[in-house]
């Protein structure tokens, strides 16, 4: 049975994250809480709304309603990386090298390492921003689509349309696909390696009952997992058209609790499935075997990251009952 | 999703509509500064001159969605999900949501947001849309702009505003031409935005249990047509017919004045909007239903909003609708009382409404009515 080591903070958790083995908790009030050798707080943020880890400086980079984008080291030090008066900031992406970009308004901005910043403007909001796993390329969702945009160079974007609010994106970890998350309880992808305007292009992973508000990819890019179900909606993905034409696994289906969180083992094809009503499973993709990890608790998951070897899972929710998962116990 | 639904009450939210000028910022300063002791969160496309020190004021750039459902009138907002859902990961911060527009929006996407997203509507209830009117430059403004007219026809509280810079025929004209446009707002006359904030803030006018409660003359003057100037409950109305007994020592009868009203030549020559409102006896739910859903969705375009009181046959509650373009709503409300009047009415308030054929058809929806 995996054992929980419970933290008890005040309010809605906006993201966790593990910087080496030390687990972070943030706070949507602010406040950045940490594990590591006992209960440590900075108070980071007039309000917190992104709280991202960045791979590259195994740091966090947070965004606020204060304005400010900042980078929280394992010890807890804050750097200030950027500081935009009034704005919210709550689209935030680390890119290789310590690269940041943020977005408020019709505006990405791209911070290179060199302290330089790279400004990109669509037509619409920005509402989503990811890095492509090669390459210092970013995918900015927005109305209507995605607009891609190499970093390095002046020139036009690559436009990829679908009619619609996209609210957020993702690339696959081998860069074959892009994947939208939408208003309307849909996930849209575009296949990268195929021509424009082919048939094959587009895939549509449609009837969601909710809203999807989180998405993630299991080790190597083979699946993608999804809430917005009373269960994990697993898209396959390793054949050449991804999911097209493909049915997803339904994984931890519950009568009538919605998940709200995903979050795929490091390692082994495993999703953590957090849901409405504060309950943690873990399901194997090969049988859909079910590990209670974590039973029902005060508030929906809104946020779960393993450790590096997988062995632990730190969640937070929405009432500010949070804790680590030890699943080796 | 139920599920996802807090225990917690919903947070009310008023959208606060105007042309530019119209007196929105003064009006949310006072909300601001006012000693009500409760804390607003306040949603603005620009800073501009609020001069209230809040850590709670959001700027916020119009983003409207089309829904992928094929409807052209299902518009959203989508800055108002991305803000509200930020707003409500701490609910403990307010009371209550202000969301200001911009003079030239449409209020349509605003208050559908509040019924069309599943997690805004979860954690939030729109409390009523509240219209500024500048008494003085209306007439102007319907002439050169739809949007003007669109804001008075949504609204359910109007502030007929800066009517020191009038004259009373010219604001008694003015308020003939908002209540022509919409019969059913509660109009309240204001200088430099001055009110009562309880006649603007928390008025449930969304609200099925509330919304017809507190309007006890919902619809009383419909057989009038729509060109005389009381609203439901306004509160003005002495003071108005006071004023004009003053001017006219021979009529001091209220009655007459209402009489001399209707049938005033009507000055309104820019509205395009349209009421129709429709009152009969019992109904039949199996006619009623099928007609309702099939009338907003032929007709859901040109309805900017539906309020009605149904009556069933047999049903021990007064049923209660409200609708904005294709959504609608009802449910039960309370018990009829002991000799209330067991009638329907109902409400539209468009454009290209046909009077005849929503008449004709509602009266088919009539209990005793024979089926065709």
């Amino acid at each position: 049975m995996p054992t929980v080591a419970p933290l008890d903070l005040a309010g809605h958790v906006a993201g966790v994250a593990y910087l080496g083995d030390v687990p972070f908790f943030a706070e949507s009030a602010g406040a950045i809480h940490r594990l590591d050798h006992g209960h440590k707080t900075v108070e980071a943020h007039e309000g917190l709304l992104a709280c991202i880890r960045d791979e590259a400086t195994d740091t966090l980079l947070t965004g606020g309603e204060d304005g400010k984008v900042l980078r929280i080291g394992v010890d807890g030090t804050v750097t200030e990386v950027a500081h935009v008066e009034r704005k919210w900031i709550s689209q935030i992406a680390a890119g290789p090298q310590g690269v940041v970009a943020y977005a408020y308004g019709k505006t990405t901005h791209v911070r290179l390492a060199d302290g330089t910043t790279k400004h990109f403007t669509e037509d619409r909001t920005v509402e989503g921003i990811a890095f492509a796993p090669k390459g210092l390329r970013i995918a900015v969702a927005r109305y209507n689509g995605v607009s891609l945009h190499w970093v390095g160079m002046a020139g036009q974007p690559v436009e990829l349309e679908w009619k619609g609010a996209h609210t957020g994106v993702s690339f696959s970890p081998d860069g074959r696909f892009v994947v939208t998350m939408m208003q309307e309880n849909a996930l849209h992808g575009w296949k990268m390696d195929s021509k424009p305007g082919s048939e094959t292009r587009h895939m549509r992973m449609t009837g969601y009952p909710a809203k999807i508000k989180s998405i993630s990819w299991s080790a190597k890019g083979k699946w993608l997992a999804s809430s917005g179900a009373p269960a994990a909606i697993v898209w396959p993905f390793q054949a050449k058209d991804g999911p097209m034409g493909k049915a997803p696994l339904e994984l931890g289906t519950r009568a009538n609790m919605m998940v709200t969180q995903v979050a795929c083992h490091p390692t082994d094809e495993i999703a953590a499935i957090g849901y409405a009503d504060g309950m943690i499973l873990a399901v194997r993709f090969a049988d859909a075997k079910e590990v209670l990890l974590r039973r029902p608790g005060k508030g929906a998951i809104t946020a779960m990251a393993w450790n590096r070897s997988g062995k632990q899972l730190a969640f937070g929710s929405e009432a500010g009952d949070c804790g680590v998962i030890d699943i080796t116990a | 999703m139920t599920e996802t639904a807090p225990a917690t009450k919903p947070i009310p939210v008023t959208v606060l509509t105007g042309y530019l000028g119209a007196g929105k910022t003064t009006l949310l300063n006072r909300i601001l500064s006012d000693n009500h002791g409760k804390k607003y969160a306040v949603i603005v496309n620009e800073f501009g001159e609020i001069g209230i020190d809040n850590d709670l004021i959001v700027e916020s750039d119009e983003e409207i969605y089309e829904m992928n459902n094929g409807c052209v009138c299902c518009t959203v907002r989508g800055d108002l999900i991305r803000v509200v859902e930020g707003l409500m990961r701490r609910p403990g911060r307010f009371d209550g949501i202000i969301v200001e527009t911009t003079g030239l929006a449409d209020p349509v996407p605003v208050a559908q947001t509040f019924f069309m997203d599943d997690d805004v509507r979860a954690k939030t209830e729109l409390d009523a849309v509240v219209t500024l009117v500048d008494a003085k430059h209306l007439p102007l403004r319907l002439k050169d702009s739809r949007e003007a007219e669109d804001q008075i026809a949504f609204a359910d509280v109007v502030l007929l505003n800066k009517t020191d810079l009038v004259t009373p025929e010219e604001l008694a004209k003015v308020e003939a031409t908002v209540r022509a446009i919409n019969p059913s707002a509660r109009i309240h006359r204001t200088e430099r935005s001055n009110i009562d904030l309880t006649k603007v803030l928390n008025q449930g006018a969304f609200n099925l249990e509330r919304a017809l409660e507190n309007e006890p003359h919902f619809l009383d003057h419909d057989h009038h047509e729509h060109d005389h100037t009381c609203g439901p409950d306004c509160g003005h109305d002495h003071h108005h017919d006071h004023d004009h007994d003053h001017h006219h020592h021979d009529h001091d009868h209220h009655g007459h004045d209402h009489h001399h009203h209707d049938h005033a030549p009507s000055p309104i020559h820019d509205v395009t909007v349209q009421s129709v409102s429709l009152r009969g006896g019992e109904m039949n739910p199996d006619r009623f239903f099928p007609w309702i859903q099939k009338i907003t969705q032929t007709e859901g375009p040109n309805i900017l909003r539906l309020k009605g009181i149904i009556a069933f046959a047999g049903d021990e509650e007064r049923y209660v609708v409200q609708g904005v373009h294709m959504i609608i709503e009802g449910d039960h409300q309370r018990p009829w009382k002991d000799g209330e009047k067991r009638e329907s009415r109902l409400v539209f308030i468009g454009r290209e409404l046909d009077r005849e054929k929503l008449e004709r058809t509602f009266n088919a929806c009539a209990a005793e009515a024979k089926p065709n």
